[in-house]
């Protein structure tokens, strides 16, 4: 089987394993969303301050949320050592992270989109430029999802990992924050102009971090 | 002062258990604090209060070495430490500890810059903190290497700890560059220059700045020591637990064979 081929099929056992156990959806997505409501007891919503801050706090929200899903998609793989039958069964590494990465990318999507409709209801934000939002949300996502599990598989296995991995991965992460925001900002604002170079900034994040991942994620997995 | 008798030894790699030759670390001991102390004079004493600044200024004379030992020497020794570790060729314990131990000297260092940045900017901006993209990438990088001496300090087989730790190294130098960048944008597009007046920035010249070159070398030494001692500290912590079990298995198990041999 090609590497593409393996990768889908650990893709769709780990979503698979989510539609089954709705734990993404009955606990992360819920998640997220009482992250969004806290967000307006702490930013008065009289005061006309959400609308304007919106891509920052929906972002934050986001990477919470990515936090526990990503938690979430090692510590199936501890279960009934579910980690030494994949890897017996003969896949490449860079297979199981390229799976594993686009699993917690498609969760992290229908979060995005969720968590987006909650903001923009809730924070009565004017959609525009959604095309732009698109692209960036893609980019970030593919970048947070490769991160967060190269990350999670370095964590995994380790004694301590739940507080490890959010020490480990914010930091290294704050780009994507950044240009995520900021691309957001300026595609609400009708500027995409200014949201292309930071949807470039993210696009060479998700490549060098997916690349990174092919290479190492074998060894590691090897290892955890 | 090794208690290992009977059983090999866990870690493979005994081949270098000190850094520098005694010699070589007395001298830089030695050079260390008097590079210290002239610091100190120089900074202090004869070196000029800067003409917009004040005494403020002198603070610079160990926030800029501080900054340039921590950001360009130690986390530059610390991936190349782990690039060496990685690659099969050359991989040896050495360098998974020369890389904990440079990390480690480096986030003090950082911390220090970041202290000693936020004491200069009160007087000076009139702010402890202000989010300026050099102070933003710098307070990044010193939580990525937080994150990074955290994975270290979790226990585990001392060659897939090595190999983890390496390739932990790596993905946050790789970042690096990324945090730089994208804070400096950042803060450019957003704010164009209101608290780096040029005028706070002067040119410094004659003994300011042969103060600054003497700070420069005196924390450069002062690094090589600091990661000297690092060092033989990682040597020493590696087969602790091992030793202690042993010790007291030792002791334990002493007093009865002295029975035994009563007894016969």
């Amino acid at each position: 089987m090609s590497v593409w081929g393996e990768a889908r099929m650990v893709a769709a056992k780990d979503l698979r394993i989510e539609l089954r156990s709705r734990v993404a959806l009955a606990q992360i997505l819920p998640f997220g969303l009482i992250v969004i409501l806290l967000f307006a007891f702490a930013l008065d919503p009289d005061r006309g301050l959400l609308p304007r801050v919106a891509p920052g706090l929906f972002w934050v929200a986001v990477l919470l949320a990515a936090l526990l899903a990503l938690g979430r998609s090692f510590s199936i793989e501890q279960q009934w050592n579910a980690r030494d039958g994949l890897r017996i069964a003969g896949l490449d590494g860079g297979a199981i992270f390229l799976g594993k990465a686009a699993a917690i990318a498609t969760e992290l999507f229908v979060l995005e989109v969720v968590l987006g409709a909650g903001v923009v209801l809730l924070y009565d934000v004017s959609v525009h430029g959604l095309g732009i939002l698109l692209l960036s949300a893609v980019a970030a996502t593919i970048g947070l999802a490769a991160t967060g599990t190269l990350y999670g598989v370095l964590a995994a296995g380790l004694r301590l990992r739940e507080t490890l991995l959010p020490l480990l991965l914010l930091p290294v992460v704050a780009p994507v924050m950044l240009g995520a925001t900021r691309a957001f900002e300026d595609g609400l604002q009708g500027s995409p102009g200014d949201a292309w170079p930071w949807i470039a900034l993210l696009a060479i994040f998700a490549v060098l971090y997916t690349a990174i991942g092919v290479l190492a994620f074998g060894s590691l997995w090897e290892e955890a | 002062m090794e208690v290992t008798g009977e059983r090999p030894e866990r870690s493979p790699d005994r081949s270098r258990d000190e850094l520098l030759g005694r010699t070589t670390r007395r001298v830089v001991a030695v050079a260390s604090i008097v590079s210290l102390i002239v610091l100190a004079v120089f900074g202090l004493w004869v070196a000029p209060p800067d003409a917009v600044q004040g005494d403020a200024q002198r603070i610079m004379y160990l926030h800029v070495p501080a900054a340039w030992i921590a950001l360009y020497v130690a986390f530059g020794v610390t991936a190349l430490a782990s690039a060496l570790y990685l690659w099969k060729r050359t991989r040896s314990m050495v360098w998974d500890r020369l890389a904990g131990a440079s990390a480690e000297v480096g986030v003090v260092f950082t911390a220090l810059t970041l202290v000693l940045g936020s004491l200069w900017g009160r007087p000076v901006w009139g702010v402890w903190w202000a989010w300026d993209a050099r102070l933003v990438t710098t307070a990044v990088l010193f939580f990525l290497y937080l994150g990074y001496l955290a994975l270290r300090r979790i226990p585990g087989d001392p060659d897939s700890c090595a190999k983890r730790n390496a390739i932990a190294a790596l993905i946050a130098f790789v970042d690096v560059p990324i945090v730089h960048f994208s804070v400096d944008w950042w803060r450019t597009l957003h704010q164009k220059a209101t608290v780096f007046n040029p005028a706070l920035n002067p040119h410094i010249h004659g003994v300011m700045a042969l103060t600054l070159w003497i700070g420069v070398l005196a924390f450069s030494i002062s690094y090589v020591y600091l990661l000297d001692r690092r060092y033989r500290l990682a040597v020493l912590d590696e087969g602790r637990e091992e030793r202690e079990i042993e010790q007291a298995i030792a002791e334990r198990t002493r007093p009865r064979q002295t029975a035994k041999v009563g007894a016969s």
